[in-house]
């Protein structure tokens, strides 16, 4: 589960040792843009011993390597895989074959370290034309992908149009992301909310990208954690309706009967795959029943 | 009869201030003071020698004290409160006879029971009339309430006002009344605005710190307190100030009106009153600009003595109804005891001020405090100096987990049932060196500089010197 993600600089000790108390479900280390060349050795060498030394209990440890046209992203990986990473944000993937570059260097180096191969998950970050237009091929490039999540600033940049607080000009990206991860099978994770003092604008906006069929939001700033988790969460009232369509469903098979229905409505089974998807959730964060 | 003298070194001289005697000074100009400073240099020009002096706390505006120490012009010091420039030195040994530490209940406790009488209070006044009427609420150097100065005028057997605010007599809305006061001096400033009070106490933005303030809320949620009725005190520090706004969001969604909030009181508690989350604000000492300005308009905001803010030997005290109270820590040890005295390196940095009289009064008393600051952490097996004993708090708040003391198993299950992330504050100790390392045990001096003396009287702990390497 991951409802939120939060990007730590690579470079800002503090933040990363504090990182598995922010609330968020995984953290985003970055060794990319947070991070200027002079001081990308440093970041390496920090995010390395922070995931080797600091327990992040149940919080997620991602990197965001530098892009592969970069003379950095080899670096990057051989320093941290050892270390098990759970996840390697790539930026800028334009194509399937950026992602599967990463997937051959990383199958190599789990081979070396002993590790299971697919081990460590890929993710590849969808912020040029080129990637949204090849979202789908990427998402199936390899096997290790295991979600995709959309860059909206450097998008915009690349379409040549202004990034708003409405987001109207990343619509038809969002839409298409998430289509494309769907049909492959993989997560997808909707674009930070840049402007951290608005506390309205980010509910809104992860709202928003909830409803679109987003599986969690990325956040540059801890302020918006706690929203972007309430928002990603199941409400106590949907939680309810899952348990409702279990028990009917459950009551049905007892009864011998084929069609139900709920509240004057009939019970289909995507209703019954979203319950069970709502009561795994609940579950997870602890808001389900005992004894289910 | 005329009060009005025209000199401080006047007001000196009919005090019969001699060798030997007590002189007393109140905190409320801050870093901003001049007038210690003045009265001191006045003091030393006559020739006064071996005196003793009873400030309610000393700042670094006060650093001139030292050279009234090196001369012989004071021997003794007694304060709730020592900010580290006139700290350092005093570890440093700079003191023939250790300083006593005392709180801000104890204080005006051990002067109104006469274990520590005063031969004269100076008692800077932002405005008085020529009686001695005077009030901190008026005036260029407005500080707001002036509620550690009344034991002082009322148990000294002088009483001098220094004002630069004269006003035609009588003062309407006086805090000290002119039958305490022997004589009135007025000079050209009392101090400097700017130290006195800051413009807007923020809250802090980092987000550790904020993390700390949100399970601080939670954890005042969770204890059961939260009712209408709910009193509450916080310090000013950015993640204290913070927990009193997510309090404050709670107490509006869920309606509940609180009686009272108390302390010194900053901006932010005013914004809880005027939105309705208290009835009235109880203030010994205004922090900032916005609270001095209430507590003049808003006759909701009530100026209170340090005697009925939490004086142990009082008939009542306000801290005895007390629910919450929110407190930093320099070190807590894993039997709950509190340092905030002395630095990491065993320097004198601060002073209890009213930390163990709240935490003895508070129903929840909560420390609010990183688990490292820079790479120190702050748990530790034994403190350095027990400012506050670990009997009076009850739980520890850190951004990696919330530490209830054993004694309270209520408030722990509590925090438990709702969730809460509870850990043991030895585990949590544990956890902070497994990223900090474990820091050496200080170098402790052979000689005692400081005596810190607890709420009733008592000496609780001794702080030793900083042996120089």
């Amino acid at each position: 589960m991951r409802r939120s993600m939060l990007f730590l600089p690579g470079n800002n000790p503090n933040m990363l040792i504090n990182g598995n108390c922010l609330g968020a479900d995984a953290i985003i280390f970055d060794l990319e843009d947070a991070v200027s060349p002079a001081e990308k050795d440093a970041a390496r060498i920090l995010v390395r011993n922070t995931l080797r030394y600091m327990d992040f209990g149940g919080c997620e440890r991602i990197v965001r390597i530098n892009s592969i046209d970069t003379p950095y992203w080899k670096k990057d990986l051989s320093t941290i895989l050892p270390w098990k990473p759970d996840m390697i944000l790539l930026p800028k993937t334009g194509a399937a074959a950026d992602a599967q570059a990463v997937d051959a260097y990383l199958t190599e180096l789990e081979q070396q370290l002993g590790m299971e191969p697919n081990t460590v998950a890929l993710m590849p970050l969808i912020e040029t034309a080129m990637g949204v237009e090849n979202a789908f091929s990427i998402a199936t490039a390899a096997k290790r992908v295991r979600a995709l999540f959309l860059g909206a600033e450097d998008l915009t940049t690349d379409l040549q149009c202004k990034r708003t607080k409405e987001s109207k000009e990343i619509f038809y990206a969002r839409t298409r992301l998430v289509m494309a991860a769907r049909a492959a099978g993989v997560e997808v994770y909707d674009t930070p909310f840049i402007d951290i003092n608005d506390d309205i604008g980010i509910r809104e906006d992860a709202a928003f990208a909830k409803d679109l069929g987003f599986s969690g939001k990325v956040s540059i700033s801890p302020r918006h954690v706690e929203v972007i988790n309430e928002v990603f969460s199941p409400t106590q009232s949907e939680i309810d309706y899952a348990y409702e369509v279990l028990d009917a469903i459950a009551l049905a098979k007892k009864q011998g009967k084929g069609a139900i229905s709920l509240r004057g409505k009939m019970i289909d089974a995507p209703i019954v795959t979203r319950a069970q998807q709502t009561i795994s959730m609940a579950m997870a964060l602890g808001l389900g029943r005992e004894e289910a | 009869m005329d009060k009005l003298v025209k000199s401080i070194q006047e007001a000196v001289k009919l005090s019969g201030l001699k060798d030997g005697m007590t002189i007393s000074f109140h905190h409320h100009l801050r870093n901003g003071d001049f007038v210690l400073n003045m009265v001191m240099e006045q003091i030393a020009g006559l020739g006064i020698r071996d005196l003793n002096v009873n400030a309610s706390s000393l700042f670094d505006a006060h650093m001139p004290i030292l050279e009234h120490i090196k001369n012989g012009v004071v021997t003794g010091i007694s304060a709730d409160y020592i900010a580290a420039g006139v700290g350092r030195a005093i570890s440093q040994g700079i003191m023939q006879k250790p300083v006593q530490f005392r709180t801000h209940g104890g204080r005006p406790s051990d002067i109104a029971l006469g274990r520590t009488p005063i031969d004269v209070a100076f008692i800077a006044a932002p405005t008085a009339d020529p009686m001695g009427n005077c009030s901190g609420k008026y005036g260029k150097s407005a500080c707001g309430s002036l509620g550690y100065a009344f034991a002082d005028a009322m148990y000294a057997k002088k009483v001098v006002v220094i004002t630069d605010n004269l006003v035609a007599y009588p003062l309407q809305d006086f805090s000290i009344s002119e039958d305490y006061v022997d004589y009135v001096v007025t000079v050209d400033a009392i101090g400097d605005p700017k130290g006195i009070v800051s413009g807007t106490t923020q809250i802090t933005r980092d987000p550790v710190g904020l993390v700390m303030a949100a399970h601080a809320a939670r954890v005042i949620e969770a204890s059961g307190l939260l009712k209408d009725g709910f009193s509450f005190q916080t310090g000013a520090g950015g993640a204290s100030l913070a927990a009193a706004k997510f309090l404050k969001d709670i107490m509006l969604e869920k309606k509940i009106q609180g009686s009272f909030g108390m302390g010194g009181i900053t901006g932010y508690m005013v914004e809880m009153l005027q939105a309705g989350c208290f009835r009235n604000l109880m203030d010994v000492q205004c922090f900032d600009l916005k609270a001095v300005e209430s507590i003049r308009t808003d006759p909701r905001h009530l100026e209170i003595s340090a005697m009925q803010y939490a004086s142990p030997s009082s008939r009542s005290a306000a801290v005895d109804s007390l629910d919450v109270v929110i407190l930093g820590a320099t070190q807590i040890d894993t039997d709950f005891n509190v340092n905030v005295h002395t630095d990491s390196n065993g320097y004198i940095m601060g002073g209890s001020g009213g930390h163990s009289d709240t935490a003895a009064g508070a129903k929840l008393s909560m420390i609010i405090a990183p688990m490292f600051r820079a790479r120190l952490p702050i748990v530790t097996d034994k403190v350095t100096c027990v400012s506050t004993p670990g009997k009076d708090i009850d739980v520890l708040v850190t951004q990696g987990g919330i530490a209830v003391n054993p004694k309270n198993q209520e408030l722990q299950q509590r925090l438990m049932a709702a969730g809460l992330p509870v850990v043991d504050i030895r585990e949590l100790k544990e956890k902070t060196e497994r990223i900090t390392g474990t820091p050496k045990t200080l170098a402790k001096g052979d000689r005692v500089v400081a005596e810190v003396i607890d709420r009733y009287g008592q000496l609780q702990d001794s702080i030793y010197n900083v042996p120089t390497k």
